[in-house]
């Protein structure tokens, strides 16, 4: 179409000027394609530019203690732990709503069925944090206290238990219902593609349904549960609000799960942020922006991760 | 038909088929399951709801696999055992949407009042104050986002599916989209309150730099629901239309654009309805004020969401009415969200292509 063609001299009917037109549009197209470019590189960029001065930040730069690493290292204990539990609670939960949705439900009501997950999805994070203080904290205080009681000897269950129940253990809970409907959505449509000859052979050979799932259904769909489970991952790291509602800020390494407030529980790298950018200036600034460029460089890592073996998945077929 | 066969007898039968639990017995143990939840779970031991729960679950995992082993042998008891299983997980899962929806709806019921919706924060101390600032600082922030990001997103689907012909660098636009779709919400912030920072000096809070960090959360989504409702448009529109001589850009305006309009519309829609949520970003860059502010490129300005994150976690001395306050907020919030959403599907579905699919 950008060919330049000898017939250009004579105007096209109408007075458009198409040639000139297409140029503009696809001008423009381009451009907008390039912002992203710019956008991203901008947002490396100037991470990079505030976040890399504290690099060699002391004192009061890394809110008192010896160097940087100090500071975020606990920090990102915490995101790994809390986002592991999520992951713990949400990755089994999302197979199976996933399974019931594709391959138990008759099919005009799983439709329904997907519609009211994604409406988890929907929920604004704050509110899952509003949510997760005021109402799960408090539900799960007596499963804390018999947890505290019985399996204190496991070092995830010492306690001692706060009476608000604001713990590491909750914050995980929240984040475990936030990460599912991201899960649930891809392996479903996951599951959905299993080709049927696979399955009716399975069922034809006289296997159970679930024996059909297993042999058929699982193997097909690995490389794709794996994407969906590191795509989970990398919602349940970044996110903020449901842990800093949740948690209050410590720096902290501690795999107390059940208790908090003490100073004795984790805090993550996004919440801490949240809650300390308020006060913060100056320099304080660049230490806590250099901690959102390790969460943006470790959830770019992981969702790179899943999004690889998920596009490798597709090559073998 | 035509029947050719001879009904086997009832001798013939016995060594090639097993035995078979009823139709009924899902639903039978099922009832089963909620009497011995009631009965023993919530009255007799006095474990409530939860106990009832508990108990009825426990027994039709138990009950229905034990008989179908009875029955039916291991691998059928073992297919029923799972299909509890995997129905469990769905239930479970219900738990959060049905109590998150409950506790937000009775505990934010009480706050609605007319003045809730018509004040601001400006001067209140307990009781007596709205959400008006928030629900105008939502409104233009969102709106802001959404005029930076649908031209970007919708020129560079068109780019991708209509220029890019999958050369080297829509290849790079595509995998940046997929990276970009992974930025933590806190991350967009801080990269908003970054660049701002350089050109308005430090502590720079404005809602145009909420709406630019929004807008960074916003533009893979859109690009993302374009590209593939402009994937759908079929080839032959696009054709016939060279064929008669119209330019491609005329094409593109005229013919693949009106065909997607309505996909695009959906996604555009849960785009906003997904940022209209978003705290952390805000809560860096827009920042909290008690009173109105119309102008998003002079001064802080309190969106819903942090309105009700600062209620919750800087109270003040009026704890209880600020957290009656968050919970109203949080409803409005909620209704927000759902009902673009709806919007959304309803969009996507009245207004979708008779072509293509």
């Amino acid at each position: 179409m950008s060919i330049a063609d000898p017939e250009t001299e004579i105007p096209p009917p109408l007075g458009t000027t198409s040639k000139a037109g297409d140029a503009v549009f696809r001008g423009l197209a381009t451009a907008s394609a390039s912002v992203i470019l710019l956008a991203l590189a901008g947002v490396a960029a100037f991470l990079l530019a505030q976040g890399l001065p504290a690099l060699d930040g002391t004192g009061a730069q890394a809110y008192g203690f010896d160097n940087i690493w100090v500071y975020v290292g606990p920090l990102l204990f915490g995101t790994l732990l809390a986002a592991t539990i999520a992951l713990v609670f949400a990755a089994p939960l999302s197979l199976g709503v996933a399974l019931v949705i594709s391959h138990y439900a008759p099919r005009r009501v799983a439709k329904g069925l997907g519609w009211a997950i994604d409406l988890l999805a929907a929920i604004p994070s704050v509110i899952y944090g509003l949510w997760g203080i005021e109402f799960l904290a408090k539900q799960l205080v007596p499963v804390y206290m018999w947890l505290e009681a019985h399996l204190s000897f496991i070092p995830l269950f010492a306690g001692p238990v706060p009476t608000s129940g604001r713990t590491m253990m909750t914050a995980g809970l929240v984040l475990a219902v936030m990460a599912l409907p991201i899960i649930t959505a891809i392996c479903r449509e996951i599951f959905a593609q299993t080709p049927v000859m696979h399955q009716e052979a399975a069922l034809a050979l006289g296997a159970t349904r679930w024996e059909m799932i297993r042999l058929a259904v699982f193997p097909y769909g690995r490389s794709g549960i794996v994407s969906a489970v590191l795509l989970g991952l990398g919602r349940a790291l970044g996110e903020t609000m449901a842990v800093a509602l949740v948690l209050s800020p410590s720096i902290v390494v501690s795999f107390n799960l059940i208790s908090a407030e003490g100073g004795d529980s984790s805090s993550t790298i996004a919440a801490n942020i949240a809650l300390n950018f308020g006060n913060a200036s100056g320099s304080k600034i660049d230490t806590l922006i250099f901690t959102g460029l390790v969460l943006f460089v470790i959830t770019f890592a992981v969702n790179f991760l899943g999004r690889w073996i998920a596009a490798r998945g597709v090559k073998k077929g | 038909m035509t029947n050719l066969s001879t009904a086997p007898t009832s001798s013939d039968m016995a060594p090639l088929q097993s035995g078979h639990l009823p139709r009924f017995a899902p639903l039978a143990v099922g009832v089963l399951a909620v009497a011995v939840g009631v009965l023993v779970g919530g009255m007799a031991l006095g474990g409530g709801v939860a106990g009832a729960l508990v108990l009825g679950w426990l027994t039709m995992i138990v009950v229905l696999p034990l008989w179908s082993r009875v029955v039916e042998g291991g691998r059928k008891a073992k297919d029923r055992l799972v299909t509890v299983g995997v129905w469990s997980t769905f239930g479970l899962a219900m738990i959060p949407l049905v109590s998150l929806t409950w506790t937000v709806v009775s505990k934010g019921y009480g706050a609605l009042t007319p003045t809730f919706f018509q004040n601001s924060m400006q001067g209140v101390l307990g009781s007596g104050g709205g959400i008006y600032h928030a629900l105008m600082g939502t409104l233009i922030v969102t709106a802001v986002a959404t005029l930076i990001s649908v031209p970007i997103g919708v020129l560079t689907a068109v780019y991708l599916v209509e220029y890019g012909n999958k050369n080297l660098f829509s290849r790079v636009i595509t995998f940046l989209v997929d990276v970009m779709t992974g930025i933590p919400s806190i991350v967009a912030g801080l990269f908003a309150y970054a660049l701002f920072q350089i050109f308005f000096g430090p502590g720079v809070k404005m809602g145009f730099a909420g709406s630019v960090a929004l807008s960074v959360l916003m533009i893979p989504t859109v690009v993302r629901s374009s590209e593939e409702m402009l994937k759908l448009v079929p080839t032959d529109l696009r054709e016939a239309a060279y064929a008669l001589g119209v330019p491609k850009w005329r094409t593109v305006v005229k013919v693949v654009l009106p065909t997607a309009v309505a996909g695009i519309v959906t996604g555009v829609t849960l785009a906003i309805a997904r940022v209209a949520g978003e705290t952390a970003p805000l809560l860096l860059t827009a920042g909290l004020t008690t009173s109105l502010n119309f102008n998003p490129f002079e001064g802080r300005m309190t969106t819903l969401p942090v309105f009700i994150y600062s209620s919750i976690q800087a109270p003040g001395l009026y704890v209880d009415e600020m957290t009656s306050m968050a919970w109203g907020a949080a409803l409005v919030l909620v209704v927000i969200v759902m009902l673009l959403n709806i919007l959304a599907r309803v969009v996507g579905s009245v207004f979708a292509p008779k072509s293509g699919r």
